[in-house]
């Protein structure tokens, strides 16, 4: 990864003293924003603050009684270890290595000096700032813990620095700290931070903390290695699947797979008089078989004989599903997002018509919950992205007060979104309610995906008029979608029903356009098909109806799609320079391709970062997409840690290629058909392309990371397969039968594409 | 009743012989590293060593393994490529989530076992049956060339960073 220096003068450098509104409204984000909202609606907008809250005291007894515990986030042990409490779930994005650096760089030890700790679910402690409560996703993370995470450090190493210069009664200014020693400057004498941890505990905190200037920082802005990697390596880190509780008990699970079904009759003979097999359970939309291990569990539950009761959705179908959606975008009722200028303008008109399919996560780590009620207490072992609510969950089922209900949260194998709902915890309580034992629940893939909360499909109209400069005049958007918003948090949808993820990344465009109207149909799926956040969330879908049809554009207006953009971003500075950064990285316009070899850009601003994708994919003659070639411009303004930068755009980019080149979830007989790694398709090794990442580095305050490169992926692809073949693609997954290059080409042979060196790198 | 020996130890296990090696390990021997992901040999992520040779054990009958000795990712850091290729993972930073790295490790090691200098071609042979949904495929490349060449071979940020997180 390059870094470049700044190409600009940032303009609102000082938006963050403009207040947290302020701050967020300007990193972007529709989810954020609409979660604000909802914080200002009554509900409490619990969230982490640096200094000691109410709730401390109780829970730092509960860690380990440390002697000093100055805020919810660190704990100092007399031995002198650091202990460093994650505000956020660690499912791979990296959170824990970029808020340990926040915390440390502040308190004035090494990365390799301090271990990181799950929190416990405690939403006045640990609530995320811009969702409202504790909550792991929408890129939020960094975005929301930047100041208060760095400020809960300085907090710590103020009070170590004074109760140090107490005991040697100097001024504490000619004190120091570094790796976890306290210096006193003048006189060479040192004292470590378990030495003085008592001392420090017993002191009042400090009302203004000064922070260090970004020049000063030792290690925000270098690409360190991960806190969780050893662990990772090893295969000891523990994820929710690897817990082991005494006396536990295996369940494997088998829910009504048509969405919104009941279990009906259940045959359980056979299962029962199998080797290993302890019990079968049903509850209303399912049935388990519990075992001694996983494998009696499954082969008992392979037994069982079931009798659905498919309810309403018996006969649905994926034709049935699309007709209706497009239906509600001829006749359905839109709520406007954007409205800029005039309704009516003339000039070339072009219109296109576009349709995503809906998504499964497919997180490596299948579902697991591990649960044991008692008459008192409901314990649980999982890894949640949404900790509070699975208490909240529990609660409500057992009837048991929330302090009741004990929750560990766990390294997370895959999040993606999948694991903000807590449909398999409440399954496992439900479960595990009817026995003694402590229960680990465990989905096989097959019940993983076909019971996934899927990423919506969403249908899109959408028309511009060319002015004589080939530019647009007017741009039109109509986005028809179920609403994941207003399931998840009604509250935070908006006053006149707007659902602002399903707009973001399409109202909020990063050209100089005029006449802009964005609009979005409400129309919801058919009872128990139940949507959700998929990683890139609205952007993810958006900017891939979106950077296609300005790639439509160009071409309809005889521009070259690098300079047709160029024109529209003359205002947009940021944009602009990733965008020519892009370019001059792949050579843009340097040499002629080979045939069926394309090029395609993609820009957008997601998250609060701004991003240029650019693919180079070759489409053989039998209509194959093989990735030559990414290159990613990435400004995400100050960068915690550019190793997890680089990391998180290569991954989310990969991430966001499997699901455009393969995925596609299809419902037949109301339920989902794909159930496995052969029929939901994943990039592997052998088609994966060399991710180049660059970077421009500037003073902004830092923008979400997570998500961006997958939000990214699929206009760049689609762009590219254009250029390479002419075939607008204006419906995910990839149809290769689109790609065929003329009648006789499946009579060739596979073999005579051509293959680059190694397989897959250019 | 089986006797195996897994990583240079003798467990007795008490389970039928049709079950699966992947799930004696997690849930009768009590080995939770290497992991379950699909059931079907599609993902990789169950991938432990049979005499060095890297198989799926989400398909493997334990009735079917004998005297062949069995390697998780608990033990592949006691052989020399193992070592190698866990250290290279950490220099290069490969994981995110982690949780098919056991498997992608124990691919990698086997490769580098029979394959001590891979080509591109080997490692796409080697490696194309682990997924990552997380998609660190780019880092795991460079980590195998890494962990056979010793030097850093691609063009990646954490290469040049500073060691072992101290600043």
């Amino acid at each position: 990864m390059s870094i470049v220096d700044p190409t600009y003068r940032n303009e609102r450098q000082n938006d963050i003293d403009l207040g947290r509104r302020k701050a967020i409204q300007v990193a972007g984000g529709g989810l954020a924003i609409a979660f604000l909202w909802m914080g200002g609606a009554g509900k409490v907008a619990a969230a982490i603050n640096a200094r000691r809250q109410p709730d401390d005291a109780a829970a730092a007894a509960a860690d380990g009684n440390p002697p000093f515990a100055p805020n919810a986030f660190i704990r100092i042990d007399k031995d002198g270890s650091v202990r460093l409490v994650m505000p956020n779930v660690e499912m791979g994005q990296a959170i824990y290595t970029g808020a340990c650096m926040m915390l440390a760089e502040e308190l004035g030890v090494g990365l390799d000096q301090i271990k990181a700790e799950h929190a416990p679910p405690n939403e006045p402690l640990y609530g995320t700032p811009l969702l409202g409560g504790q909550i792991t996703g929408g890129s939020t993370s960094t975005r929301g813990t930047w100041q208060t995470l760095r400020e809960a450090g300085a907090v710590a190493r103020e009070m170590l620095i004074a109760a140090a210069a107490a005991q040697w009664h100097v001024e504490p200014e000619s004190c120091a700290v570094s790796r976890g020693v306290i210096t006193h400057v003048p006189s060479g004498r040192t004292i470590g931070f378990g030495t003085v941890a008592d001392a420090a505990g017993a002191l009042p905190q400090p009302a203004q903390v000064k922070l260090k200037a970004r020049k000063d920082f030792e290690l925000i802005g270098k690409p360190l290695r991960r806190v969780d990697s050893p662990d990772k390596v090893t295969g000891a880190t523990q994820f929710g699947l690897d817990v082991r509780v005494p006396g536990m008990k295996i369940a494997a699970v088998k829910a009504c797979p048509t969405f919104g079904g009941k279990l009906g009759r259940v045959d359980d003979a056979k299962a029962r008089a199998m080797p290993g097999v302890i019990d079968v359970i049903r509850i209303d939309n399912a049935v388990a078989v519990v075992g001694e291990h996983y494998w009696a569990a499954k082969q008992g539950l392979d037994a069982l004989d079931i009798e659905w009761n498919p309810g309403a959705n018996a006969n649905l179908t994926t034709e049935k599903l699309v007709a209706d959606l497009m239906d509600a975008s001829l006749n359905g009722k839109a709520i406007v997002g954007r409205q800029d200028g005039e309704e009516n303008v003339s000039g070339k008109a072009i219109d296109a018509v576009f349709l995503s399919p809906m998504l499964a996560h497919a997180t490596m780590e299948p579902l697991n919950t591990t649960v044991h009620v008692t008459s008192g207490q409901c314990e649980i072992w999982v890894g949640t992205q949404v900790p509070v609510r699975a208490v909240e969950a529990a609660a409500k089922i057992t009837g048991l007060p929330v302090e009741k209900v004990i929750l560990h949260n766990h390294y997370i194998g895959g999040g993606f979104g999948r694991r903000l709902e807590t449909d398999s915890v409440e399954q496992a309580v439900r479960l595990a309610k009817n026995v003694s034992y402590p229960l680990k629940v465990v989905w096989s893939r097959e019940e993983d995906i076909r019971h996934d909360i899927v990423r919506p499909m969403y249908y899109d109209r959408i028309s511009a008029t060319l002015g004589t400069d080939g530019l647009p005049s007017s741009w039109r958007h109509r986005i028809t979608s179920g609403t994941v918003l207003g399931r998840w948090a009604p509250g935070a949808m908006g006053k006149n029903g707007m659902d602002s993820d399903a707009i973001e990344s399409a109202a909020d465009l990063p050209y100089d356009l005029k006449n802009v109207h964005v609009e979005w149909v409400r129309h919801d799926m058919p009872d128990g098909l139940v949507v959700g956040w998929w990683r890139g969330v609205g952007p993810t879908h958006n900017l891939f109806i979106v950077e296609s049809f300005v790639d439509e554009l160009a071409h309809a207006a005889g521009k070259e799609p690098l300079e047709y953009r160029r024109a529209m971003l003359q205002k947009n500075p940021r944009v602009l320079a990733l965008l020519n950064l892009a370019a001059e990285k792949i050579g843009w316009g340097s040499q002629p391709l080979p045939a069926r070899v394309g090029r395609g850009i993609a820009v957008g601003s997601p998250f609060g970062s701004h991003v240029c994708a650019i693919a180079e994919v070759e489409v053989t003659a039998q209509g194959e997409v093989k990735l030559r070639r990414f290159v990613v411009a990435i400004d995400t303004g100050i960068a915690i840690n550019p190793g997890s930068i680089e990391a998180q755009m290569q991954g989310g980019l990969l991430f966001g290629l499997s699901a455009a080149l393969y995925s596609g979830i299809t419902v037949k007989d109301g339920a989902i058909e794909q159930s496995n790694f052969h029929d939901y398709r994943n990039l592997r090794m052998n088609e994966v392309p060399l991710v180049e990442v660059h970077r421009i580095d500037n003073d902004e305050t830092p923008g979400g990371i997570g998500e961006v490169g997958t939000a990214i992926a699929a206009p760049a692809l689609a762009n590219a397969i254009f250029a390479a073949t002419g075939v607008r693609l204006h419906k995910l997954p990839v149809d290769r039968s689109l790609l065929i290059a003329g009648p006789d080409a499946l009579k060739q042979t596979v073999a005579s594409a051509t293959v680059v060196a190694g397989g897959t790198q250019a | 009743m089986f006797v195996l020996r897994v990583n240079g130890e003798d467990r007795t296990v008490d389970v039928p012989a049709d079950m699966p090696l992947l799930w004696v390990l997690r849930d009768v021997v009590g080995l939770t590293g290497t992991k379950f992901g699909c059931g079907i040999a599609q993902c990789g992520a169950c991938t432990v060593h049979l005499d060095g040779q890297p198989i799926r054990s989400c398909v493997m009958p334990v009735g079917s393994i004998g005297q062949k000795a069995i390697t998780t990712i608990e033990a592949i850091g006691e052989t020399p490529e193992g070592q190698k290729v866990q250290k290279a993972w950490l220099d290069v930073d490969v994981v995110q989530c982690g949780y098919c790295q056991s498997g992608q490790i124990m691919s990698a090691t086997a490769l580098l076992t029979r394959t001590p200098n891979p080509s591109d071609a080997d490692i796409d042979a080697a490696m194309s049956g682990n997924i990552c949904r997380c998609g660190t495929y780019v880092r795991i490349r460079a980590a195998i060339k890494q962990a056979a060449t010793g030097k850093p071979e691609v063009m990646q940020t954490i290469v040049s960073g500073p060691a072992g997180g101290a600043p």
